[in-house]
């Protein structure tokens, strides 16, 4: 494809062809400060002692390995452990990234900081980190979502965030990220850019899979403990695929773990209205760096379509990507009905309460389950807690709260 | 020489200041954009840029970014651009034609189909808003036989050493961005920006345009006095939504651009 799909220079931040840093040229210098402070912190053992003692103190880390036997018997085959995210501080995985950026604008003298959000966990995230840190935040949110997660707007308010109406586009994350990108090329002196997930340009998507690393480090130690050996089969639901890398970072050279990303199918892959890049995208670049994304044939960006607000997303973090074209990890898909029942199997088979996003992972499970059989450990990133969600299910069963 | 070259060369032979123009294509509709780019000329443009609409154009400011939802309302492409600069071309074999977009549209039709599709539609640069040389290697190597020249933007953030690296990489001219912003935004100081243009300008033979935020004549002229060239855009692309009527709207788009000339040419 005449140079279109060939790595241009291989520096830090490539992931074979993805990644890299694809920026307005005012950002560019922002990301090199930032690629350097965090090249030397990401050695720096009092920066990781403070970030430890906050994921342990703050975030309530680690969070349990739970053996969900109810759910694995309902289903009849292999052996299902749930990474409890869903139990750190302000419900979801987010908070253990948020946790370390407020930590590195501190660094830097940077008295604001911005985040965009989609279901609103990384704006509850980032607004909550700010508030503990003394930091103006603003967060940019589509105006669509804005409807559709009202608790956690009210929230993030609470905490002291203002929360900014996005309404260019399709009203949605990936116009929030526009949004906040515009704002961080405006203010880029005073303010840092806490972006939620593996994605944008470098040093992003390292330094955010880093930050999340500690999902898969508490697991294989876990698993060792409680079970004696590596668990068979990693899954996790990948919208821009930050839980998903955490959990896979610290098995990717274990090449007997399979590895198994859940996108979102929404209404089902072949109606379009779905938001599942890794499994009917193709390469292209958006929001600092290449990766797969949902494009038309003149590379327009393509509205999606999720029931989960958090996987509404059309790029996918570009380690995903590379890790699907070496045949790293797999990347399947999940509709929102099979999210929807998997959502009420595991409240009623665990009395646990997942995210929307979760249930994807879970779904998946319940589908493969049988086939994997009663000899495999299978590890579902539980990776939020459903509260936020129950408005949307509420909606669907049509019961007014 | 090409079409870009030689424009900026006889500017300079005779002490004339560059008058850039922005437009977006299929803005307010798709029959608009090749008669307004020939008022802009007639009324003093001495070079075109014309803006490839994006789904998602993360540099631009709320006119901008609106032109470019009109543009993809009216189902503009990139290769409906491209139709729209030959059909300029027909009527006009000098003006320079830069298209401006995200890099997203060109990697979609592919370096190598776009640039020669572009060349043979007559277009002669490209600035890519989100493309900074470093990952810009396959695309200038697709661009070099068809002497297309790639366009890059420094930025007031921009090190000296990166100036350095930029502008040994950079062709037809270099665009510098006047402020740490967005298009169209609201904070222009001419002190600093005349401090960097000069010291970019020694130390390249390429010309410096300034462009984002210069929003009349007055400011125009400022800057001009210290860079090559300017490159107006929000304030035309207002101008282009604002008049059902096309008449009104190319005698309002013509009234500006000359207001804009008579300033750059006045002492």
């Amino acid at each position: 494809m005449d140079g279109a799909n060939r790595y241009d220079q291989p520096v830090a931040g490539h992931f074979g062809e993805h990644g890299g840093r694809f920026v307005a040229e005012t950002l560019t210098r922002a990301l090199e400060e930032l690629a350097e402070l965090y090249d030397r912190l990401s050695v720096d053992p009092e920066f990781q002692a403070e970030f430890q003692a906050d994921l342990k103190h703050y975030v309530g880390r680690p969070t349990p390995l739970y053996f969900a036997e109810q759910l694995s018997n309902s289903l009849g085959g292999a052996k299902i452990y749930l990474k409890r995210e869903d139990l750190n501080h302000t419900g979801a995985h987010k908070v253990n990234n948020t946790v370390g950026q407020a930590l590195i604008a501190r660094r830097m003298g940077k008295p604001r900081v911005i985040a965009e959000t989609g279901a609103g966990q990384h704006g509850v995230a980032t607004a909550t980190v700010a508030a503990r840190l003394g930091l103006e935040c603003q967060v940019y949110m589509g105006a669509e979502d804005i409807k559709r997660q009202s608790l956690n707007v009210y929230r993030m308010k609470l905490l002291g965030a203002e929360v900014i109406p996005v309404t260019s586009g399709s009203r949605t994350l990936k116009d929030a990220m526009n949004e906040a990108m515009r704002d961080w090329v405006t203010n880029v002196d005073n303010t840092h850019y806490i972006i939620g997930t593996v994605a944008g340009p470098d040093p992003y998507p390292r330094m955010v899979r880093d930050f999340q690393s500690v999902i898969g480090k508490e697991t294989r130690t876990q698993c060792l403990e409680q079970i004696g050996r590596l668990p068979d089969v990693l899954v996790a639901c990948v919208g821009g695929g930050s839980n998903a890398i955490g959990l896979f970072h610290a098995f990717i050279n274990d090449a007997d773990v399979r590895l198994v990303g859940v996108e979102a199918a929404g209404r089902g892959l072949d109606t379009g209205e779905h938001a599942a890049p890794l499994n009917a995208g193709r390469v292209g670049v958006l929001h600092g760096n290449r990766t797969y994304l949902m494009q038309d044939d003149d590379g327009q960006i393509v509205e999606t379509h999720s029931i989960s607000a958090g996987l509404d997303y059309p790029g996918v973090g570009p380690e995903h990507s590379y890790l699907k074209d070496i045949h790293r990890a797999e990347y399947d898909a999940v509709t929102d009905d099979e999210a929807m029942a998997a959502f009420r199997l595991l409240n009623r088979s665990e009395g646990i309460l997942p995210a929307l996003e979760s249930s994807h992972a879970i779904a998946w499970v319940a589908k493969k389950a049988k086939e994997l059989g009663p000899e495999l450990v299978v590890v579902i990133n539980l990776s939020g807690r459903g509260d936020k969600d129950i408005l949307t299910v509420a909606e669907i069963d049509g019961i007014e709260i | 020489m090409s079409r870009l070259q030689a424009c900026l060369a006889a500017l300079a032979t005779g002490n004339k200041k560059a008058l850039t123009t922005f437009i977006t294509a299929g803005d307010p509709s798709a029959e608009a954009t090749v008669p307004a780019l020939h008022r802009l000329v007639r009324s003093g443009a001495d070079i075109l840029e014309l803006g490839v609409p994006f789904s998602d154009p993360e540099a631009e400011g709320p006119a901008i970014q609106a032109s470019s939802e009109r543009g993809l309302a009216n189902g503009i492409t990139l290769r409906s651009c491209l139709d729209m600069v030959r059909a300029f071309r027909s009527d006009d074999a000098v003006t320079p034609v830069v298209l401006m977009g995200y890099l997203n549209s060109v990697l979609a039709m592919g370096y190598g189909n776009f640039a020669s599709a572009a060349a043979s539609a007559g277009v002669d640069g490209l600035i890519m808003v989100n493309l900074p040389p470093e990952e810009a290697v396959a695309f200038k190597q697709a661009l070099l036989p068809h002497e297309l020249d790639l366009i890059f933007l420094i930025a007031p953030t921009t090190t000296d050493e990166r100036t350095r690296m930029i502008v040994s990489e950079g062709s037809g001219f270099l665009y510098y961005v006047a402020l740490k912003g967005i298009t169209g935004a609201d904070h222009l100081d001419v002190g600093p920006v005349a401090e960097r243009v000069r010291e970019i300008k020694s130390t390249t033979a390429l010309p410096v345009l300034v462009g984002f935020g210069i929003k009349d004549a007055q400011a125009a002229r400022s800057i001009a006095d210290h860079a090559d060239g300017v490159v107006i855009g929000s304030l035309l692309v207002r101008t282009m939504a604002e008049f059902d009527d096309e008449a009104a709207r190319l005698d309002r788009l013509g009234e500006q651009v000359s207001e804009f000339r008579r300033a750059l040419d006045a002492g």
